[in-house]
């Protein structure tokens, strides 16, 4: 009975229990990712009377030649470079600090997980408000410091540096979290025969910690860096329906988001969201070469 | 003694960080309860002189605030229960029975989660837009009733249970409908209910998806009506933190309570990556 063969009429019944499913995403998972790419490669699109001109590398071409798109995928790369690492150290450091602590623990935990579970564009206004050059916390915080205002919204330079704060912010929770669990999966015992061995403290954390705790540190990156590939909701709520003074919050899928919904260029859109899938296609492949040789499981 | 001192460290240190986190919530209720001219007082005050719980009302009733929240509701509670049907059927199948095509078919939809999602808005809106469902409730509801990543989990756990009960149930006479529903849904309860209030926090917050497929106010979901609301409030900050935190609460209120489900869902959910 164990290793019983599929037969017909198995696969029929297995098929009923399947098709709610299978109907759905194959409607609205499995075939736009074929008509997406398909439709990165159509030349004058009509989407009313839903004809093609041909197919081609026109989309591609123009993402080539347009400043934005190449504007877009700088901020992108800004971005993750200034999440992703400061997200994984922190959350790391926070993980550590809570699993030392007993009193209150679970209290702190509920208070660093808050973030994540409020809706991104309610707390977007939130920090918009401390982000106002006047009134707002965050230049009133700076001021102990000695450090003039900043437009933080209005200037271009300041406005990509307020969206990743905001994002390092919202992330910490989720990543302290998965952290946690990976320090408590941890072997007693290694600790144990590491101080049998005269290993100190830190030595401890260089060779145990660190090395055991390496697969998580991997899919927090992993993560990390997909989900911020794809930043869109902060970014339109934070600068209320803009990509951020004279575009310097201009993201790929803010890009993409523009040219399909404002401009109506759905095939150069499409092109966008083939580029951006290529992008985090070519970082999980990058990581997975590098997790073999590095990543202890 | 060092150890005193590293021990009062410590303790420093994660409350200046939980403090950190908490103080963007924190501002937001504050600013909530001032009166307009409170919200712009140099330096920054934190407990107004009478709260003005009035800013409530006043931002709740100067847009559809309640419809919104209608919408909300019924999209997230349609989302999440039509999703966890399809999900519990698909993963009985690739748990518990045996036909062609199985890992295939897994393998392909394994692929699928590789594909970022915003791929998908444009080809979808325009299926929906054929089918005529742009600005209803169907546009923001049929395409997220089937999820692969929660088939996958549901499947995990329903493998985990032990078969020889399978075998059993189907001695006694069982169908597998009945199995399914009286043995094993119950069996995998903490799973099931880590899926859906992970599904719940996600839908509520959901924000590109509502905001592409709804034209007229009365479609909206909160998130993008309290998105809206930021034009006809302009600088009235009191009312815009009112609205956010109307927004934000139900969550918090069911983080409160299922906390330890969460926790476990994201622990279950991340780890296998």
């Amino acid at each position: 009975m164990i290793n019983e063969k599929p037969t017909i009429k198995s696969s029929l019944k297995a098929l009923l229990y399947l098709l709610p499913m299978l109907v759905i995403t194959v409607m609205f998972n499995i075939w736009p990712i074929i008509s997406s790419f398909l439709m990165s490669f159509y030349k004058d699109y009509n989407f009313y009377t839903d004809e093609v001109g041909g197919l081609g590398f026109d989309n591609f071409l123009y993402l080539w030649n347009d400043p934005d798109f190449h504007l877009a995928v700088r901020n992108t790369l800004i971005f993750v470079a200034g999440v992703v690492p400061t997200t994984v150290i922190l959350s790391l450091v926070i993980a550590l600090l809570l699993n030392q602590i007993k009193v209150f623990s679970g209290f702190f935990r509920t208070v660093y997980f808050l973030p994540f579970v409020t809706s991104t564009v309610a707390i977007a206004m939130v920090w918009n408000w401390i982000y106002h050059s006047d009134y707002g916390l965050m230049n009133y915080f700076l001021g102990f410091f000695g450090v003039h205002p900043i437009n933080w919204l209005t200037n271009p330079h300041y406005s990509l540096l307020a969206l990743i704060i905001m994002s390092i912010w919202k992330g910490l929770g989720f990543n302290i979290i998965l952290f946690l669990v990976g320090l408590n999966n941890i072997d007693k015992g290694y600790y144990n025969a590491a101080e049998i061995d005269g290993a100190n403290a830190l030595q401890r954390f260089w060779n145990v910690t660190i090395p055991l705790l390496s697969p998580i540190t991997f899919l927090v990156s992993v993560n990390g860096i997909i989900g911020s590939f794809k930043v869109f909701d902060q970014i339109f709520a934070l600068f209320q329906g803009t990509p951020g003074p004279g575009k310097a919050d201009l993201t790929i899928v803010y890009y993409l988001y523009q040219k399909f919904y404002t401009e109506y260029k759905y095939p150069v859109a499409a092109a966008s969201g083939v580029v951006l899938f290529f992008l985090i296609l070519l970082v999980t492949l990058v990581q997975m070469w590098y997790s073999r040789k590095h990543v202890h499981y | 003694m060092a150890k005193k001192l590293s021990k009062i460290l410590l303790y420093a240190i994660v409350t200046l960080g939980a403090i950190t986190m908490l103080i963007p919530f924190l501002w937001m209720l504050s600013t909530s309860l001032k009166t307009a001219p409170e919200t712009i007082k140099v330096p920054p005050i934190w407990i107004p002189k009478s709260l003005q719980w009035g800013n409530y009302i006043k931002a709740w009733s100067e847009a559809p605030f309640a419809r919104y929240f209608v919408n909300s509701v019924v999209v997230t509670s349609v989302t999440t229960v039509g999703q966890l049907f399809t999900s519990i059927l698909a993963a009985f199948a690739f748990a518990r029975l045996k036909f062609f095509g199985k890992n295939l078919i897994f393998v392909i939809f394994l692929g699928t989660m590789m594909i970022p999602g915003e791929m998908l808005i444009i080809p979808n809106f325009v299926t929906l837009s054929k089918l005529g469902m742009i600005d209803h409730y169907a546009a923001l509801i049929v395409p997220w009733l089937a999820s692969f990543f929660t088939v996958f989990t549901l499947r995990q756990a329903f493998q985990s249970t032990p078969e020889q009960i399978y075998y059993a149930a189907k001695m006694d006479g069982a169908t597998d409908w009945k199995y399914l529903w009286t043995v094993l849904v119950p069996m995998s309860k903490s799973t099931i209910t880590a899926v859906t209030v992970l599904q719940v926090i996600g839908s509520w917050n959901a924000f590109m998806w509502p905001l592409i497929v709804t034209n007229t106010e009365t479609m909206r979901t909160l998130p993008v009506g309290l998105q809206a609301f930021t034009t006809d409030a302009g600088t009235e900050y009191q009312l815009l933190m009112a609205a956010s935190t109307f927004v934000i609460i139900p969550m918090v209120i069911l983080y409160m309570f299922l906390q330890k489900y969460i926790i476990a869902g994201i622990s279950k959910a991340g780890l296998k990556g």
